[in-house]
């Protein structure tokens, strides 16, 4: 791996004036690398970073079948990677107007990274620094204690995909103005909401009384009252509040925190090293997940910024053609599949072009009549701004949900593409499936990675067994992954692990396949996995 | 035979004779691609290859810059690779499963083209969500962009005929046959050393035709590399004779016998043709209906290592025909074809036999080859009770160094028609040091699979 020549910084220097003055935002300092298939064998098991941790996994060709993306959330072949300062990478052969192309395209990541509120928590530190020191430690320790890191590192792991990324996020983005008394949330959060029940008129009602109170005496003042009136309602309040203290407030979600805070396993002297490991893998596997959540607008806002940005490029006139060969490779939607950069690219220009002609405030969404919702054209000129606030505030599920509309599909021709078996003719039939813009909304939300959410549940563990829940959101786990996994989970928690899941019952009925049989149903039903001394059973509940 | 070309009418027949209506069923099932089996879902290939492929496959490096995956190299892992089986045993010893594979066959290279090799892999097991859970006969869906009502059928592809599985397991494509030698020897070396399969006991040697050895055998008069004198004396000695120079044969006196250059002889570098072990390996795979899936995976997982274990055994000296049977019996040219055609037939294990008895007798190849036969299977067969099975497979143990039957049973199917006609015909007890038979479930582990070739060979 080295530097890009001076001749082409020179060239992305270039680019970046060009893209600050079109309003993108990103730190002064980048590293550009050039890479060789030699660095990309060693780079691409660790997710491009490289200065992660090694483990031996890294070197050997690694079965991806089932959900790879599930697995590996992700990417390892990303062009540039969220570090401070952002590194990307190129062939050593490219010629000049593709590396700007390219690098207008990994300016508009780099932007995305640093101003899109799903990577928050990475922007404080540079990743590549953290991870280095960590693969220090890795290193001491596998000094001292031999293959047993790796298979720590390996339990780690395997639940890495159950980290409570969310929870790490919402405290950093919560606005600190917010901030409340306990009492105060514990009567809005809980109280009304939980114990007693209240209609939303009610509860509503309460909100503008407390705002009131609070307006006219002072927050502290207001407070105060709104509290003697509520005593007066409710007298049972501080008893209860009082009782709820006492239940800590535990973080469930993360499985990995969760053993790293609770197991006594890990606690005792001579194990809490593993901590250190658990730590690792878990802050790793934090750092990655917004990457994977936001990949149609990512692609999609650096597709949108290198079209636009190459296209006003004054200095690489004459390669038009060759851009555009390069740009509809990368762009074009596909007569059949799904192509984050072209459906991330199209919706982006959508909305810059709506907000351009003020299709976007309340005026424009009361209009049923579709004729004049097509002819609809302010001279409000808020493209720019729509965009931008949607590349810093929304993720991938909330850009599909909130902007694939009919009138996006039909500009596009966009459809669902379904696939169904011809059992008459033993043929694969693709055919067009719906042309409704919720429907394409639905199928592209299902394609979006979704880790199972498994819930850690203390107090239906007995003797000491940990009790895990998925929760069934229509979808099974991967039963064969199902054993190893435990053996990691009850070798770092020390004792008994119980998993509650849901699987399918596929019912066939006899003859099927052939014509008129009836059609063969999947039904649910809960079972409850054990595994205790790294053996397993199966219990349907 | 000519029911044969028709199972409907095949089967009628049989019903005729008098088949119990719960085999009667079974058999009816298999002609028909079963519905709740994994029927190929063509994901690869089709008119659209896209359809399949998901969202976070796009990324930069190969749509900016053409890069695609790079594998790893081959020859990388194979060095590392006796460090990475040492690292398991003792996975093994502390108690935990063990997590390399061998035998499984990748498809390095760019642009869907390259050759297959055996890598040892691995894989990470999390818990997450399984996709591939939906009803059968949904191949479920993805984005499309373009014309088209709703309704309309864009694009047909043929189950049958693609009849090519996708996901982990052997890759497809043009892969030649020969390809899988190179790393099948070594992958031979390792299961023989590092899982401890057997070496074989007698190999049976037979006259070579590709090796030489270089001797000093022959002879020759005047000049050579070595002088023989015992026989340059013998010479002498008639010469002197034939002279009368040698009056008194009772008292000899070398001192004054005349030696013409002539009577010298040497011994010479020759080729002497070797003797030396070669194997022809016959590889029987059921393809109809009812072997879809985990099944086929698991009898053509084996038969590579069991390829693989041979080559080692035989230095490389091992030709291998692969045969695959629904009710009729046909030889196809490589690995690829065998590992990945499906029909939806019936199963008669007869035809496979008398296939390989007739290669054998037409070739000649009893006199040159130690033969073995290796034979994988769900167990059914349509000949009930092996009438015509038994006596082609008594003909076959005439000549094998070793026949093995794997049985993989359906989960839910115990005792199949297959094990319970050869442990009927006693011949697993009498001719126990030539047929071997394995039987496992469809589900198990490759530690099984391994166990179960050294049950089928030592």
């Amino acid at each position: 791996m080295e530097l890009i020549n001076q001749h082409t910084k020179e060239i992305m220097e270039g680019c970046k004036v060009r893209a600050r003055e079109a309003g993108l935002s990103f730190t002064d300092e980048t590293l550009e690398y050039i890479v060789t298939n030699r660095d990309l064998i060693e780079l691409s098991p660790k997710v491009m970073i490289p200065t992660l941790y090694d483990y031996w996994v890294h070197d050997v060709e690694v079965l991806r079948g089932k959900g790879e993306y599930e697995l590996y959330p992700h990417n390892p072949y990303e062009t540039v990677i969220n570090t401070r300062p952002a590194i990307s990478f190129y062939n050593d052969n490219n010629p000049d107007w593709l590396n700007v192309m390219i690098f207008y395209h990994v300016l508009g990541h780099i932007d995305f990274f640093q101003n899109n509120h799903c990577f928050r928590h990475t922007w404080e530190y540079d990743f590549t620094g953290e991870a280095l020191s960590d693969k220090r430690v890795i290193a001491k320790l596998r000094a001292e204690k031999g293959r047993w890191v790796d298979y720590i590192l390996e339990f780690a792991r395997s639940i890495d995909n159950l980290v409570g990324y969310h929870e790490e996020l919402s405290p950093l983005l919560a606005p600190s103005a917010a901030e409340c008394s306990a009492r105060l949330n514990y009567y809005f959060d809980v109280f009304l909401q939980a114990v007693k029940k209240v209609a939303i008129g009610d509860y509503l009602k309460e909100v503008a009384h407390f705002n009131e109170l609070v307006q006219a005496h002072g927050s502290e003042r207001g407070e105060q009252l709104f509290f003697a009136d509520v005593i007066a309602k409710y007298p049972e309040l501080d008893a209860h509040f009082a009782r709820n203290a006492g239940v800590q407030h535990r973080e469930r979600h993360d499985l990995l925190r969760f053993l790293i805070e609770n197991s006594e396993f890990l606690a005792r002297e001579e194990n809490q090293w593993m901590r250190s490991v658990l730590e690792v893998v878990r802050k790793t596997s934090i750092f990655f997940q917004p990457q994977i959540r936001t990949k149609i607008m990512n692609e999609g806002w650096a597709s949108y910024w290198h079209e636009k940005l190459f296209l006003e490029d004054d200095r690489i006139k004459g390669h038009e053609v060759d851009f555009a060969r390069v740009h509809a490779g990368v762009t074009s939607l596909p007569r059949v599949g799904m192509n984050p950069y072209a459906l991330g690219m199209r919706l982006m220009q959508f909305l810059k072009e709506a907000g351009d002609a003020g299709r976007v405030g309340y005026d424009f969404h009361r209009l049923t009549d579709a004729e004049a919702r097509k002819n609809y054209k302010t001279d409000a000129g808020l493209g720019d701004q729509l965009i931008y606030k949607v590349r810093s505030e929304l993720s991938d599920f909330l850009f599909i949900k909130y902007f694939v509309d009919q009138e996006f599909t039909d500009r596009h021709n966009l459809f669902v593409t379904g696939k169904r078996l011809d059992p008459q003719r033993m043929v694969w039939q693709y055919y067009v499936k719906s042309r409704k813009a919720e429907d394409y909304r639905d199928m592209v939300l299902a394609s979006l990675y979704h880790p199972p959410y498994i819930e850690i549940a203390p107090e239906r563990g007995e003797n000491g067994t940990l009790y895990l829940v998925h929760h069934f959101e229509g979808k099974q786990l991967v039963q064969e992954y199902i054993a190893n996994t435990l053996v990691g989970i009850e070798f770092l928690w020390g004792n008994e692990v119980q998993l509650e899941t849901s699987e399918a019952v596929v019912d066939a009925p006899r003859g099927a396949g052939r014509e008129g049989a009836e059609e063969p149903q999947i039904t649910w039903q809960r079972v409850l996995y054990t595994m205790k001394n790294k053996t397993l059973n199966r219990k349907t509940l | 035979m000519d029911a044969m070309k028709d199972p409907e009418k095949y089967l009628e027949e049989l019903k005729a004779k008098g088949l119990d209506p719960e085999r009667a069923e079974r058999f009816a099932r298999e002609l028909v691609l079963p519905g709740h089996r994994e029927i190929s879902t063509g994901d690869r290939g089709g008119p659209f290859p896209l359809f399949s492929r998901g969202l976070y496959t796009w990324h930069d490096l190969a749509v900016l810059q053409a890069q695609e995956r790079v594998a790893n190299p081959f020859t990388m892992q194979m060095k590392a690779l006796d460090e990475l089986l040492e690292r398991d045993r003792q996975r093994e010893k502390d108690g935990f499963p063990r997590k390399i594979k061998v035998g499984r066959l990748v498809k390095p290279g760019k642009g869907g083209k390259g050759k297959i090799v055996v890598v040892p892999s691995t894989e990470e097991e999390k818990l997450v969500h399984d996709p591939t859970i939906r009803p059968p006969g949904e191949g479920g869906s993805t984005g499309g962009a373009g014309k088209g009502e709703e309704g309309e059928v864009i694009g047909e592809q043929k189950v049958r005929e693609t009849g090519e599985d996708s996901g982990q397991g052997p890759g497809q494509g043009e892969g030649e046959a020969h390809e899988l030698d190179t790393s099948a020897y070594e992958l031979g070396r390792v299961l023989t050393e590092q899982f401890q399969l057997p070496n074989l006991r007698e190999k049976g040697k037979k006259r070579s035709f590709t090796r030489y050895v270089y001797d000093l055998t022959d002879r020759n008069r005047g000049s050579g590399q070595v002088l023989d004198k015992k026989a340059t004396l013998r010479k002498l000695v008639e010469t002197n004779i034939a002279l009368g120079n040698l009056p008194d044969v009772g008292d000899i006196d070398p001192s004054r016998f005349l030696i013409s250059p002539r009577d010298k002889v040497y011994r010479i570098f020759s080729m002497e043709k070797d003797y030396e072990p070669q194997a022809m390996v016959f590889f029987l795979r059921d393809y109809s209906g009812s072997m879809a899936g985990k099944v086929t995976e698991l009898v053509c997982t084996q038969h590579v290592m069991i390829y693989s274990w041979l080559l080692y055994q035989y230095a490389g000296q091992v030709e291998s025909r692969f045969i695959l049977h629904d009710t009729e019996a046909k030889e196809v040219p490589d690995f690829n074809t065998y590992y990945n055609s499906r029909v939806a037939g019936g199963t008669e294990v007869a035809s496979a036999y008398k296939l390989v008895n007739e290669i054998v007798a037409k070739e000649n190849l009893a006199a040159d080859y130690n033969i073995y036969v290796f034979h994988g299977t769900d167990g059914d067969d349509w000949d009930t009770g092996g009438d015509k099975s038994i006596p082609e497979l008594v003909k076959m143990l005439s000549y094998v160094s070793r026949m093995g039957v794997t049985i993989a049973e359906h989960s839910g199917t115990q005792w199949t028609e297959v094990a319970r006609y050869l442990e009927g015909s006693g011949l697993l007890r009498d001719k126990a040091d030539l047929l071997r038979m394995d039987v496992m479930t469809e589900d198990a582990e490759e530690a099984r699979v391994i166990d179960g070739i050294r049950k089928l060979i030592s």
